[in-house]
């Protein structure tokens, strides 16, 4: 390792401020990666002290190093094989026997420990006291009291850390005597120092511990550096039972005991408890949020005002941020070289399409920061477990977890989520099975882009039963998501390996303003780095399959001579004017951008002032355009007006027909005629099919493209007139199968992305893409044909599906999934 | 007798834990082990989880993580 440069690790059990000490000593100094090969965060930070460059790692929160989850795994090895300089024991001071159970499995593993007792100023609020001069006597390593939170203890931490750094690891003292196991522990000792040389990398004492305890990984070790590994395995098993039958206590559970006596020793000589005990205040608390009637009361209020602060006041936002964005396509606008009549250079469609996907994502960035911070004020306060505890029942019967409730609230369980958070805050959930499961359903759910869609559908369709329409579509998606979680549980999740619920209901906290703003930020940016740039990369695959392979010559050469026509009609009026002279050649082609670009700020000017200002600026800019773009009383001045207006409109008639001709013969648009067989069973015809396809990189486009095929024929008219007379077959019934799909639809590219950071794999990605297609199809088809067949309208194939996806959820509730834990 | 079916308000010793792997080990994890004193708090609105005191702080666990904890 470099010589000055100083590895420091935290370690410390849930909830005991862990995170406060790594951002009190670190700052702003953080970075965040992953461990390999599992989706744990790694988190590292930096600062300098006299000079040196000290960096630290602060490790997944763990109550104990076993082999049994990937954050303990992942603790221990760090640990052990990275070997930093000092490890950080973080605990909660007024909590201190359980805490002291992780330090002397610290001690364990014979490295250099600092005990760092944390939360001093809980300890004091509840009348505690701790001998901090004993307690590091008894444990043999150096103890700084501290409380982060208030700012107390920083620099003595600091100073510790060198001062242990310089004393050249200095190694605890305490022992553990395990009483009857002692000779068997001294006897793998043995064997493993004569057999092996892993005393050069291992406390050759945890190692026999580890082994005694059964440790699977170690067992691995093992098998993968001793030649006599099989011999020394069958005699560690045989010690094993040996011991469970005299002892009658399996030897993990003789381990655990000795290990808690003595961190019960050790607390009962350093802590003096107050004569009378109160009831804490968190407990009288919970006698309120975890009530049975009070309890899903105040969790349904604080569900509403996170709807409210991010959704509809993030919204609200969004009106202030979206002009910034706005001026950055204009930007990009400008840069990029001028449009033709017809030719619109490749380049500037391109760029143009690039800059509004991002946009349509970077649109969000409000309303993720709001939902970032109130998710990390519900973690700090501690009110997610009991969240948890209150919903468990309900959700563990549909294969999911109490730990489910925030992804799939964040999600949109009513109308208006979004997946990505949703899908990120499924991190916490510790039972592997139920966090796929979560993973995998929460794009079902009703995120904000899939409305546009459903607001078009239902204001043509279902315009005399709004309100109704509305609340199906709202309520569908959980009927549908919890049925769906019960099944993939019991197919594809199977194998999953589950976990205990077990969960510690922490005291509450106040969250502090720095550590919120710390995690909001940390995760608004982490989603613009590892999500925007995937979704800009897919957003060029989508241009691509939109565009080409383009408009033949022959079609090409007819709308030019349409322009050729539409231009000599202008000039035809133009031709004894004062203005012909300047609209000659390319002059004409600047009167169109310049008329354009007018009426583009003309649209946004509100005032009276604005408006002045701007038609000063475009007098300035050039006076004779002017004239043409407002003649007042000119006569000729007037005549040019009118027939530039018919140019400009005639214009703008063949680019759409263009848009859309090259949209019709894209690769997509041949897919979605190529779907239309397969698809026509559940109503949709090749056009919708090009919609949902083009939606795949963001849910957004679907109504964008729609827009685009259904062709506007005059001013003013709205898309939901338009499609309502192009498509005239279409009926309710098409409808509400088209709205279900739009429900079941796979995950927008976000989405997956945040699905492959969760999952770890792009195999789930890739499956979480597929089955909601499958799934989507099969009901939509479902729903239109049987209700085609049956005559039913909208509204009964509405009410009739509703109808079977309750008794269908209901069903499932009814099958429980038992989990299997092993009996002695 | 185990904790499942113990009512909020009672208290009791741990005797045993039957169960091993990841439960027992979690159970062990989160202080509960035989000797110690725990009290059961309250159930959840449905029921189930429950939640315990022991020495001084609080544990959820569901019924059917409770019957292997013996309670005397």
């Amino acid at each position: 390792m470099d010589s000055d440069k100083t590895l420091v690790a935290l370690a410390g059990q849930p909830n005991c401020g862990k995170s406060t000490v790594f951002n009190a000593l670190t700052g702003a100094s953080q970075h965040v990666a992953n461990y390999p090969g599992v989706t744990v965060d790694k988190m590292t930070g930096w600062y300098s002290h006299d000079g040196r460059k000290v960096e630290v790692v602060d490790l997944p929160g763990t109550y104990s190093l076993t082999s049994y989850s990937p954050e303990e795994r992942v603790s221990r090895d760090f640990i052990l094989l990275e070997k930093p300089s000092v490890t950080v024991n973080v605990i909660d001071a007024s909590n201190l026997k359980r805490c002291l159970y992780l330090t002397v499995q610290l001690l364990e593993m014979e490295i250099p420990v600092i005990l760092n007792l944390n939360m001093m100023d809980v300890l004091r609020n509840r009348d505690m006291k701790i001998d901090v001069d004993a307690l590091s006597r008894q444990l043999g390593i150096p103890v700084v009291p501290t409380c982060m939170k208030c700012g107390r203890g920083k620099q003595e931490m600091r100073d510790a850390i060198v001062r242990t750094v310089a004393a050249l690891r200095p190694v605890s003292t305490l022992h553990i005597d395990y009483g009857e196991m002692e000779p068997l522990l001294r006897d793998i000792i043995e064997r493993l120092s004569t057999e092996s040389s892993l005393a050069e990398r291992y406390p050759l004492r945890w190692l026999a511990i580890k082994l005694m305890e059964g440790d699977s990984e170690v067992l691995q070790v093992l098998r993968g550096n001793l030649t006599t590994a099989d011999g020394l395995i069958g005699f560690i098993e045989s010690s094993r039972v040996a011991f469970e039958k005299e002892q009658s206590e399996k030897p993990e559970m003789h381990i655990a005991r000795h290990r808690y006596q003595t961190a019960e020793t050790i607390a009962k000589t350093c802590l003096t408890l107050p004569v009378d005990a109160k009831r804490p205040l968190s407990d009288r608390i919970d006698s309120l949020i975890c009530h049975r009637v009070f309890g899903p009361v105040v969790m349904v209020g604080v569900i509403w005002l996170l709807y409210y602060l991010a959704i509809v006041q993030g919204y609200h936002v969004t009106n202030y941020t979206w002009p910034i964005l706005a001026k950055l396509r204009m930007l990009a606008e400008a840069l990029l070289p001028e449009p033709g009549f017809i030719e619109i250079p490749l380049i500037c469609s391109f760029t143009l399409w690039v800059v509004d996907s991002a946009n349509a994502l970077l649109n969000y960035i409000p309303i993720f920061f709001i939902l970032f911070g109130l998710i990390a004020i519900l973690e700090d306060s501690g009110y997610m477990p009991r969240m948890a505890f209150i919903m468990d029942r309900l959700f563990s019967r549909y294969g999911l977890h109490g730990q489910s409730t925030l992804p799939m609230v964040l999600g949109g369980i009513y109308v208006g989520g979004c997946a990505v958070p949703g899908v990120m805050s499924c991190k916490g959930i510790p039972d592997e099975r139920s966090r796929m499961a979560t993973i995998l359903i929460i794009p079902l759910l009703n995120c904000l882009a899939k409305v546009p869609l459903y607001v078009l559908l239902i204001n043509i369709y279902f315009a005399a039963h709004k309100g109704l329409a509305m609340f199906f579509i709202s309520t569908i998606s959980l009927l549908l998501v919890l049925p769906v979680s019960k099944l993939l549980t019991m197919t594809v999740l199977r194998d999953k390996g589950t976990s205990p619920f077990v969960m510690e209901m922490p005291p509450y906290h106040i969250p502090s303003l720095r550590g919120v703003l710390g995690r909001a930020f940390e995760r608004v940016w982490l989603f613009i780095r590892k999500i925007t740039t995937i979704v800009v990369a897919v957003a060029v695959v989508i241009f691509v399959l939109l565009q080409f392979p383009g408009i033949g010559a022959e079609r090409m050469a007819y709308y030019h001579s349409r322009k050729d026509e539409a231009v000599a009609d202008f000039a035809k009026i133009n031709r004894n004017t004062p203005y012909a002279e300047a609209l000659a050649g390319d002059g004409l082609m600047d009167l169109v951008r310049y008329w354009e670009s007018y009426k583009d700020k003309r649209m946004i000017a509100k005032s009276s002032a604005a408006v002045a200002g701007l038609n000063a600026e475009f007098e300035v800019r050039n006076p004779l355009f002017f004239q043409l773009v407002q003649p007042n009383e000119d006569r000729e001045a007037k005549k040019v007006n009118r027939a530039l207006k018919k140019l400009v409109k005639e214009r703008k008639g063949l680019l759409r027909s263009m848009r859309k001709e090259r949209i019709d013969r894209s690769f997509l648009g041949m897919a979605g005629k190529w779907l239309e067989p397969a698809t026509q069973w559940a109503g949709f015809n090749w056009r919708v099919n090009v919609a949902l396809l083009s939606s795949l990189a963001a849910k957004e486009s679907s109504v964008a493209t729609l827009g685009a095929l259904y062709e506007q024929q005059s001013d003013g008219e709205t898309l939901e007139e338009r499609m309502a007379k192009s498509e005239a077959g279409f009926t309710p019934l098409h409808a509400l199968s088209l709205m279900l799909f739009m429900v079941l639809y796979p995950p927008c590219l976000a989405t997956a992305m945040a699905v492959k950071l969760q999952s770890g794999s792009v195999k789930w990605m890739l499956f979480s893409i597929c089955y909601p297609m499958l799934l989507g199809i099969t009901i939509a088809s479902l729903v239109f044909s049987l209700g085609r067949a049956l005559g039913l309208s909208g509204l009964q194939a509405m009410f009739g599906f509703y109808g079977m996806a309750l008794t269908f959820t209901l069903f499932m509730g009814f099958f429980s999934s038992k989990q299997n834990h092993t009996q002695h | 007798m185990t904790l499942d079916q113990l009512k909020p308000g009672s208290e009791g010793i741990i005797k045993k834990i039957s169960a091993w792997d990841k439960l027992g080990q979690r159970l062990m994890d989160m202080g509960v082990y035989p000797g110690q004193n725990l009290k059961v708090i309250r159930n959840a609105p449905l029921n189930d989880p429950m939640e315990v005191q022991i020495e001084g702080y609080y544990v959820s666990l569901r019924h059917d993580e409770a019957r292997f904890v013996e309670v005397g």
